[in-house]
């Protein structure tokens, strides 16, 4: 065995030693390993996004990424997006009822705050192509798509 | 997935030490095909070499006309890049295209090229616009490096360093995408310096290649109509159960139309 320390990541502010096996999936650590379990396995194939964390804040699907490639990298999961008050982006979830079953919930929302980072200069084509990476099975997309623009906008006019 | 021994590259001399100490090993850039691969138990490498941490495969520059872009760009950084959106707008508008906004954090050109999926959207731009791919051991001219499905000229201790595309007068892509794996059913993209004008197709063979029947009809005429009266043969393309080889012929006309369209500023037409 090797006497190097194990390589370290941050997970929602706080270092985090990567102990586990090469071919461990990120989303299984998070999960099984720190027991943040709003990062969901929906399809396991990279298309679904229901797995999206941030990873030095850009949208990745933690599915397809290896644990040991966080290494050195922060990450943040829907567990660690609100401080004492929730995200805006949750906030405009919440208001503009964009969740149904709320399984695809916390990679949309991770997915719009990238979006959002990104341009927040977003119509309603531009979003529903940014997210081409996230199926959500109930909502039919709608309010989705309302409470992104809406957060977009606030995040805008700030 | 299997087992395998993971390695962090410090250096581009460590990385390929261990490509060729290693018994089966395999290169790790965005890993957005090689994981599913072996997710699938498609692929069973002995070791991957995380070539993440090589500053000197990031980054682009343009001088002198051509566009240099590292091999571990990711397809968001290409595509947001303002040096590759100024030499090469066609060029950014293929990598905003590919996969989707999450797949685009993660997947590299690099990567891209050296896989040459026989539907990735990077091989076209590199061979309509006559890339020249540079490696650690030569530089590759892009007609010689895609040499088959999956197969490129790549030897196996080879590690793609950088591409270098000289900027054309008109350039652009167009691709129908496969509405389910964002892959390109059929994508064309056609590039233009005065009446050197070549149209590389991907997703429509088992590897990319130039449609030169196309590029000779556009030299006459460099507009979406020019390419009417030619006849484009399905025999040899791909015929499976997402498209046609008709089906796809048909689209390398569409897709072809859109992209010149596209390049010269006009607004296309669907269908024509």
């Amino acid at each position: 065995m090797s006497t190097k320390p194990l390589p370290t990541l941050t997970v929602n502010g706080k270092p985090v030693s990567i102990e586990t096996e090469a071919r461990t999936l990120l989303v299984d650590f998070l999960r099984d390993a720190l027991g943040l379990t709003g990062v969901h396995v929906g399809c396991d194939t990279s298309q679904c996004g229901a797995c999206v964390v941030l990873l030095d804040g850009r949208a990745v699907k933690s599915c397809t990424i290896l644990a040991v490639q966080a290494r050195g990298s922060a990450i943040t999961t829907i567990e660690g997006l609100a401080d004492e008050n929730l995200h805006p982006v949750q906030v405009a979830f919440q208001q503009h009822h964009a969740l149904q079953c709320g399984f695809c919930t916390p990679g949309m929302i991770l997915a719009a705050v990238d979006m959002i980072n990104r341009s927040p200069t977003l119509d309603e084509e531009q979003i529903r192509q940014q997210l081409e990476g996230n199926l959500c099975r109930c909502t039919g997309y709608q309010n989705i798509v309302r409470a992104i623009k809406a957060a977009a906008d606030e995040k805008r006019s700030a | 997935m299997y087992a395998f021994h993971y390695h962090r590259a410090e250096t581009l001399d460590q990385a390929e030490d261990l490509l060729k100490q290693c018994e089966d090993p395999k290169l790790l850039a965005g890993g957005h095909t090689l994981l599913p691969t072996m997710k699938q138990r498609l692929a069973s490498p002995s070791d991957l070499i995380d070539l993440s941490a090589l500053s000197a495969l990031k980054g682009a520059t343009y001088a002198g006309r051509i566009l240099s872009i590292g091999a571990l760009e990711t397809h968001r950084e290409v595509a947001d890049s303002d040096i590759v959106q100024k030499a090469l707008p066609g060029l950014a508008r293929l990598a905003g295209q590919i996969g989707d906004p999450h797949v685009r954090n993660r997947g590299t050109l690099g990567g891209s090229i050296a896989n040459n999926d026989p539907a990735a959207d990077y091989p076209a731009a590199c061979l309509a616009l006559g890339a020249v791919i540079h490696t650690t051991q030569r530089q590759i001219a892009a007609q010689d490096f895609f040499t088959d499905l999956f197969e490129t000229a790549l030897e196996a201790s080879e590690i793609v360093t950088r591409v270098e595309f000289p900027a054309p007068e008109l350039s652009a892509y167009a691709k129908f995408p496969n509405p389910a794996s964002r892959y390109a059913l059929v994508g064309v993209y056609v590039a233009k310096t005065g009446n050197d004008i070549k149209v590389a197709v991907t997703g429509a063979g088992p590897v990319v290649f130039l449609a030169t029947d196309l590029a000779e009809a556009l030299r006459n005429s460099f507009t979406p109509g020019a390419l009417d009266g030619v006849t484009i043969e399905p025999k040899g393309l791909n015929d499976d159960l997402h498209a046609s080889a008709d089906y796809r012929a048909h689209l390398i006309r569409l897709m072809a139309r859109q992209a010149i369209a596209t390049a010269l500023g006009q607004t296309a037409h669907a269908h024509p």
